[in-house]
């Protein structure tokens, strides 16, 4: 560790990791609820396990997000972080908020309280005093890492991801407004979600696989700066406007449908940029980082967003297949394998470059890491699959022939059993790539009862 | 010093042929789902072709023609160090860009006086949308090209050729499909 401010990143990984163990608990009880519908229904209603696993998600690959620039800026601009005190504070703001969030859904605490209480919504639902306790966190956190940049060395490493960190706060202020009619909420929900995962999300994406492929494979900054501003530029030109293909069917007009399919069907370009940028970097690196499990998850990362964001966003995005799969388990196996690929296995990759230089030693338990990566992304392929083939059969059952929509689920069991069974092999992957990063300081752990105990 | 390959042999900046294979794309893949549509219903089609001002758009061909082949002039005079000429021949392309728009927004205005809108009938979606998105770049274009015109170095003028000779290209693409062809 060069600098002594990256330490921050440690904590912001941690409670990342721990958000992660989280959302995947509550993917398993979410997953086992469609093969036992009534579990739990009482005590935690279905929509509220759903609400919990992807906001849990969102949160956790946001403070992953925080962490990684604060690990990577004071690298990239030769300087500490601006402030450590107002880093800490901003991650004490974001857990007391998310504490809150988690309390106020499960127990429905100030039922119609404008300031404390749920907001009725199905998404961007947290309490009025947790959204601006986010929006404080967001600027203490713009202002720490820009001051810094301002400072220090200006790459276009830093610069992208300051650019990519700007748009996901300011866009997260569409959150305050809440209109009255269905349609309207839901637009302004796609402002938040869809340009973040499918614009500033993607310049971070690219931002921070840059830096670990600089670090990885020592190729030139050059060569790397240069694939960078084509990928952003890319994914800006598509995403922005590909927001449209949220917007066939909520309400909006007709025309819509032409510029969602159009500019969403190049969304796929820069994810596959993304992943010949990733390959093509390793084929013309001359470093032999001892970090193989980074290197792993950086290729990993950049293949199953192509796959996952890419192939399978591609394959219900154009309004004329999508009118027949809309809110089918097509579009969940399209959102589990897209979040993980693009931004879960990103954000593992800076976790497990960083925490072995954060905790200071070589980075040991390569094996056990890899072993996580292989059965983490091999249960979230079956996943994609299983999903994939359930939704296939609920679009012909229910949209080409006009089955019940209850009578459908009947026979989508058997996908369903699989699909909680390849989660429980990812819970497993969780656990081992946790223990993985955390817990072993030696390289080999020993019986011997004179070595003491950790 | 090594003779340059791939992406870099290519003249001007990477970034702008970028986006100008990037536009050819939303473009072209416009045009295609518009002939896609036209075929599954070409009676119709014809019929609502039949409103458009089609001596208009001939019109407008020949000003954006020229107007590019000013902005080319411009950067043939920058280089030869002739900068108040190229920059006379940037406000004669932007001029002319303006009066693209005028003509343009005449066509619009007569449509909307005949109470046809985007969602009259299909070709008039991709109607307004094709040569909408597209006098949008015009506008874009006219901007780029008075501010290359005021920092004039050679390549900002290139840069600012570039863009506008992809915005004459999309209207050479657009001109023959959405208002000849039937």
């Amino acid at each position: 560790m060069k600098y002594a401010t990256q330490k921050i990143a440690l904590a912001y990984f941690s409670v990342a990791l721990a958000l992660f163990a989280i959302q995947i608990v509550g993917g398993l009880l979410v997953g086992y609820v469609y093969i036992d519908p009534n579990f739990l229904s009482e005590v935690l209603p279905f929509n509220i396990l759903r609400m919990l696993h992807t906001n849990s998600l969102v949160v956790w690959l946001l403070l992953g997000f925080f962490g990684a620039a604060y690990f990577l800026i004071p690298e990239e601009t030769e300087r500490e972080i601006h402030s450590l005190m107002l880093a800490y504070l901003q991650l004490i703001i974001l857990v007391v908020g998310t504490i809150g969030v988690v309390l106020t859904y499960v127990f429905n605490l100030f039922e119609g309280n404008f300031l404390l209480g749920k907001e009725g919504r199905e998404f961007l639902e947290q309490p009025k005093w947790v959204k601006a306790g986010i929006v404080v966190a967001a600027l203490i956190f713009l202002y720490n890492v820009t001051m810094t940049v301002l400072k220090g060395r200006k790459t276009a490493i830093s610069n992208v991801l300051l650019l990519g960190l700007w748009g996901l706060a300011l866009l997260f202020l569409f959150a305050f407004y809440n209109p009255e009619n269905l349609a309207l909420d839901k637009q302004y929900w796609w402002y938040v979600i869809h340009l973040w995962v499918e614009g500033v999300w993607e310049l971070i994406m690219a931002s921070i696989l840059a830096y670990l492929m600089l670090k990885l494979t020592g190729v030139d900054r050059e060569v790397v700066e240069k694939w960078l501003y084509v990928i952003v530029a890319l994914a800006l030109f598509s995403g922005i406007l590909g927001t449209g293909h949220h917007y066939y069917w909520i309400g909006t007009p007709g025309y819509w449908q032409w510029i969602g399919s159009i500019f969403s069907s190049l969304e796929v370009v820069p994810f596959f940029a993304m992943m010949a940028f990733a390959f093509v970097m390793v084929w013309k690196g001359r470093r032999d980082h001892p970090n193989k499990a980074a290197l792993l998850w950086s290729l990993g990362c950049a293949t199953l967003a192509f796959f996952g964001a890419g192939v399978w966003g591609f394959l219900h995005t154009l309004h004329g297949v999508n009118y027949y799969t809309h809110g089918t388990q097509i579009t969940a196996a399209h959102g589990h394998l897209a979040f993980y690929g693009a931004y879960v296995c990103l954000n593992i990759a800076i976790f497990t470059y960083a925490m072995p230089i954060l905790r200071n030693r070589d980075p040991y338990n390569q094996v056990l890491n890899m072993a996580a990566f292989w059965l983490m992304s091999g249960g979230m392929a079956f996943m994609t699959f299983t999903l994939t083939f359930a939704g296939t059969v609920q679009t012909h059952m229910q949209r080409v022939l006009g089955e019940y929509y209850m009578d459908v689920q009947d026979q989508l069991d058997i996908f369903y059993v699989m699909r909680f069974f390849s989660g429980v092999a990812v819970f497993i992957g969780v656990l081992l790539l946790i223990y993985a990063l955390a817990w072993p300081r030696r390289e080999v752990i020993t019986d011997d009862a004179s070595v003491p105990a950790e | 010093m090594t003779e340059a390959r791939g992406l870099d042999a290519l003249p001007g900046e990477l970034m702008m042929w970028v986006l100008i294979v990037s536009e050819l794309m939303v473009f072209g893949a416009g045009l295609t789902a518009m002939l896609a549509m036209r075929l599954t219903d070409p009676a119709s089609f014809a019929a609502a072709q039949e409103h458009l001002f089609q001596t208009g758009a001939a019109l407008n061909t020949v000003v954006l023609i020229t107007s590019g082949f000013l902005a080319a002039q411009a950067l043939a005079w920058r280089r030869a160090a002739r900068r108040m000429a190229a920059r006379a021949a940037l406000a004669g392309a932007a001029a002319l860009g303006v009066l693209f728009l005028w003509i343009k927004g005449a066509e619009y205005a007569a449509k909307a006086a005949d109470g046809i809108g985007w969602d009259s009938h299909p070709f008039f979606t991709f109607y307004y949308g094709l040569t909408g998105f597209h006098a949008a770049h015009v506008a874009a274009g006219i901007v780029l090209l008075l501010l290359v015109a005021w920092r004039d170095a050679p390549q900002n003028i290139e840069a600012g050729a570039m863009f506008w000779h992809m915005v004459d290209l999309v209207w050479v693409l657009l001109y023959p499909v959405v208002y000849l062809l039937g």
